[in-house]
């Protein structure tokens, strides 16, 4: 049996250990948020949190995240996943919206790091995940606007 | 399907509803038929229906008791923004409040969801709002009557004296006010009213022309929104099919044995399309295909390489083919010309590459079939199911789903996808449902592109200064022919081969157009913007070219070309993106800019894009695009469709192509070597709305077709390259431009 935390929660796995972590979240546990887009590491549709950092699922082998901490779409909840979800909301980012799991989450993980990104910041952090709809303009708009909103909690706990 | 239960995922909202057909009304003036259901209420009501106590005024709409408003769509939703659209037209006449729409699938039907243009149910064109406008007007304008109707009746007031406003109906007068919600129950009983009701002025408007947010933002914005891949059904495999790795290849044999040794593999069996991998999940799936040992019989003739393709086709446009257009005397116009210009442009095949690949979940049983899926013709991929499985096309529900992205992809004239998820399912003798997913590897090699294409233009400039000929001759292969489009080949022009050259709006006295179809194996479809893909550019970029020849302004060139009274509508979108580039100010010495016009889909798009240099290489600054797509029903969607037409435009232009081998495989197979457009290389772009009254037109394709050319003028411009073969990059590396 493997173990591993998903949003929170914690599963035991009777898997094959080299199925991708994508496929074990998709077809094993039907967290569907996070999506199959190349396979091979290319596109990010499948970006999800490993131990707090976005990483591509559909190359991991299970196998080798055991005991990891994975964070999916469905568990982003915390300040930053909320000000990034509310961002793509207020800006109205997806179009056909199947890789906008996979931008959220790297936009989420680029926010943990760089609370404040400029646009070439924010280019570099999202060059791994493709978007056939070119949303990319307003992904950059949203996660400047989520930036804004985690700079002002933070400037309110200061202050408080 | 009551037998077969989804894991995960809820029923389909509509799924189970009963409905009846009440009536039929013709609408005067419009000659439209809206077909009026009505839910038979003393049927059982299934208990996971939230819509079997709906008022079903007609076929377009639900009112729930809470008032909550689904509309049924009859076009797909993939990005380009139809659910927002239709359910602002149907808001806008029953005067609902925003907060209280819904939009899902309408199913597959063709005499109450055809597309008004099509003539059948169909997703294409750039049509949705443009054939549905009145349409969906008019059945809330439908609603709001009955519901309006009932409240005179409950209250005993006369129906003149009854507002609604956004989603409540009062009566003032008496102080009586009602939700829809609550008066839906007795306007379920009401005679549908005997005329149209009237639909509001453009003055009276609400709704149409906000920027109201999409109505599957949120959704879309949380990961919860449910596209096909995400379904699973109790005993349902996952499928992927190995293909013939050449277009045209058959099985000959092959090995299993390793294959049924992957933990997960529940079966293999041959079908038409090749060799289908049933297992318990997607990995097993993919493992077990790998595992294959599969031989295929090597067609005897010399294999299809682009190679092959580009001296054919070469060769083809030396000499005219079947006029498509023409107009004076080109040869004599040519001959007497002071300076001439000849160019041939090569464009690859591209593939459309939707961040979805292509799948589909189907269940087979007791003669009645189920299958999820996104669909631009669900009519088509209904008829294509029913055929494979021998049971009638009622016997086949199509669920069609939100899809990630299409850009045409799934509007296959053949619906040959539809029929090989049917295939699967028989295969196995229908024992579980399955999932078929094409991997993006069966995504990239397995045909349906953007044809290959080739164009010869020769130009002519008299003494004067003025273009006085032009001549063009295309060789491209036909996207209709052999389908059930053929009927759109007229005296063997596939008009979709030729617009946007057929059509030149630009006055040149003597013309011709000439079409080369060139059969080929290498299986084509439309692509966002379909024949405009390459016409656009040979045609801004030429015109450009003969322009500068002429020692004339790219943009007072143009307008001189442009007759003020027939091409109006091109003159205002092309002044309007010269105005917004102006007011950004000069250009910097280190960048050029470049402008083309192109009207597609009957909305006309203008745009100037900036471009600099670096590592010898073109980067695209900026872009501003002018777009008169008539009334604007909701510029927010708008706004997102042009930037993405623009993204989607330029990355075909700068860096995708297909290319077919000697032994005529394809090349490319994932994101590493078909290299979509990322982040790192989209443009600042601003878009700007002509105010119109004109019928709303498309919005989906039309932003694509002027982003090429506009970038390749602006990089001629700067350094003197003229590149007629795409990709940009590639060609421009291999050439270099200094």
């Amino acid at each position: 049996m493997l173990k591993l935390t998903i949003n929170g929660t914690a599963k035991q796995l009777d898997v094959d250990e080299t199925m991708p972590l994508l496929w074990v979240l998709r077809d094993e546990l039907h967290y569907t948020g996070t999506k199959y887009g190349c396979g091979i590491g290319q596109c990010g549709a499948c970006t999800v949190h490993i131990n707090g950092k976005p990483q591509r699922s559909c190359l991991m082998p299970i196998g080798s995240v055991k005991n990891a901490e994975i964070t999916t779409i469905e568990g982003l909840d915390d300040d930053v996943g909320k000000a990034v979800k509310s961002a793509w909301k207020t800006l109205d980012v997806p179009q056909c919206g199947y890789c906008q799991s996979g931008q959220m989450m790297s936009a989420a993980g680029l926010l943990k790091d760089n609370p404040a990104p400029n646009n070439s910041e924010i280019d570099q952090a999202m060059s791994g995940n493709i978007c056939r709809c070119a949303t990319y303009e307003k992904i950059r708009e949203a996660i400047q606007t989520a930036s804004k909103k985690i700079d002002i909690k933070e400037v309110e706990t200061k202050e408080g | 399907m009551d037998n077969f239960t989804e894991k995960h995922s809820p029923k389909a909202k509509l799924g189970k509803q009963r409905i009846q057909r009440r009536t039929l009304i013709k609408a005067a003036g419009t000659g439209l038929v809206l077909g009026c259901y009505l839910p038979l209420k003393h049927e059982k009501v299934e208990a996971n229906d939230s819509n079997s106590n709906s008022f079903a005024p007609n076929a377009f709409i639900r009112i729930s008791p809470d008032s909550s408003i689904t509309v049924l769509s009859k076009h797909i939703e993939f990005g380009q923004g139809t659910f927002t659209g239709l359910a602002t037209l149907v808001a806008e006449e029953l005067d609902a409040d925003w907060a209280q729409m819904h939009a899902v699938h309408a199913p597959a039907d063709n005499d109450r969801y055809k597309n008004l243009f099509f003539g059948i149910q169909g997703t294409g064109g750039s049509t949705a709002i443009a054939n549905s406008y009145l349409q969906m007007r008019e059945a809330g304008a439908t609603a709001r009557d009955l519901l309006v109707s009932a409240a005179a009746e409950k209250w005993k007031v006369p129906k003149s004296e009854i507002s609604v406003l956004k989603g409540k109906i009062s009566h003032n007068t008496s102080n009586n006010h009602a939700s829809f919600g609550e008066l839906a129950d007795l306007a379920s009983t009401l005679p549908l009213p005997t005329t149209q009701p009237k639909l509001k002025t453009p003055d009276q408007f609400k709704l149409i022309g906000q920027s109201l947010p999409k109505i599957d933002t949120n959704v879309k914005s949380t990961g919860k929104a449910r596209f096909t891949l995400d379904i699973y059904l109790e005993n349902m495999l996952t499928v992927v099919v190995a293909h013939p790795p050449r277009f045209g290849d058959k099985l000959v044999k092959f090995d299993e044995s390793r294959a049924r040794k992957v933990k997960g593999v529940v079966d293999i069996k041959a079908i038409p399309q090749g060799v289908a991998v049933y297992a318990k999940n997607t990995h097993a799936a993919i493992l077990g295909r790998a595992a294959l040992n599969t031989t295929w019989d090597s067609d005897s003739e010399k294999a299809t390489s682009t190679e092959q393709l580009t001296k054919e086709y070469l060769d083809a446009v030396k000499k005219p083919g079947l006029p498509a257009t023409t107009k004076g005397d080109v040869t004599a116009s040519m001959a007497a010309s002071e300076k001439t210009l000849e160019a041939d442009y090569i464009f690859p095949f591209l593939a459309h590459v939707p961040m979805e690949p292509l799948d589909a979940v189907i269940a087979f049983q007791n003669g009645k079939v189920e299958a999820w899926m996104g669909s631009q013709f669900p009519t088509g991929d209904q008829a294509a199911i029913a055929n494979v499985l021998g049971v009638d096309i009622q016997n086949v529900k199509i669920n069609s789903q939100l899809a990630g992205g299409s850009f045409g992809r799934r509007a296959q004239p053949g619906a040959e996808f539809a029929a090989e998820a049917a295939q699967v399912v028989k295969a196995i003798k229908a024992k579980h449902p399955i999932k078929l997913l094409w991997t993006r590897e069966d995504d990239i090699k397995g045909g349906r592109y953007r044809p290959f294409t080739v164009h010869k233009l020769r130009g002519g400039i008299d003494k004067n200064g003025h273009i006085t000929a032009w001549q063009q001759s295309i060789a491209t292969q036909s996207i209709v022919a052999g389908t059930d489009f053929a009927g759109m080949i007229q005296k063997g022009i596939d008009p979709t081969s030729v617009e946007g050259a057929s059509d030149l709006p630009y006055a040149i006295p003597n013309l011709s157009v000439d079409l080369h179809t060139m059969p080929t194996k290498i299986p084509g479809l439309w692509w966002r913007s379909v024949g405009h893909t390459h016409t656009a550019f040979t045609v801004e970029t030429f015109i450009d070219r003969l322009l500068e020849l002429a020692g004339v302004d790219p943009i007072e060139g143009r307008l001189k070309l442009l007759n003020k009274e027939h091409h109006a509508r091109e003159m205002n979108v092309l002044k309007r993106v010269s105005q917004m580039a102006e007011q950004a100010g000069p250009v910097p010495s280190s960048r050029a800019r470049g402008v083309a016009l192109h009207k597609s889909f009957n909305s006309y798009v203008a745009q100037i894009a900036e471009v600099y240099e670096t590592g010898g290489l073109p980067r695209v600054h900026r872009v501003w695009c002018a777009v008169d797509c008539g009334l604007a029903i909701n510029p927010n969607v708008i706004k997102a469709q042009m930037e993405g037409a623009i993204g989607y435009g330029l990355s075909a232009i700068l860096n995708e192509q297909i290319t077919v081998a000697e032994d005529g495989s394809v090349t490319q197979s994932n994101f590493h070597d078909y290299k979509p457009l990322r982040i790192t290389d989209m443009p600042k772009i601003k878009v700007d709305i002509i105010p119109s009254a004109e019928s709303p037109t498309g919005v989906g394709e039309p932003g694509t077709p002027p982003i090429g050319p506009a970038v390749v003028n602006a990089w001629r411009r700067l350094t003197g390259q003229v590149v007629n073969q795409m990709p940009l990059m590639k060609n421009i590396e291999q050439t270099g431009f200094i």
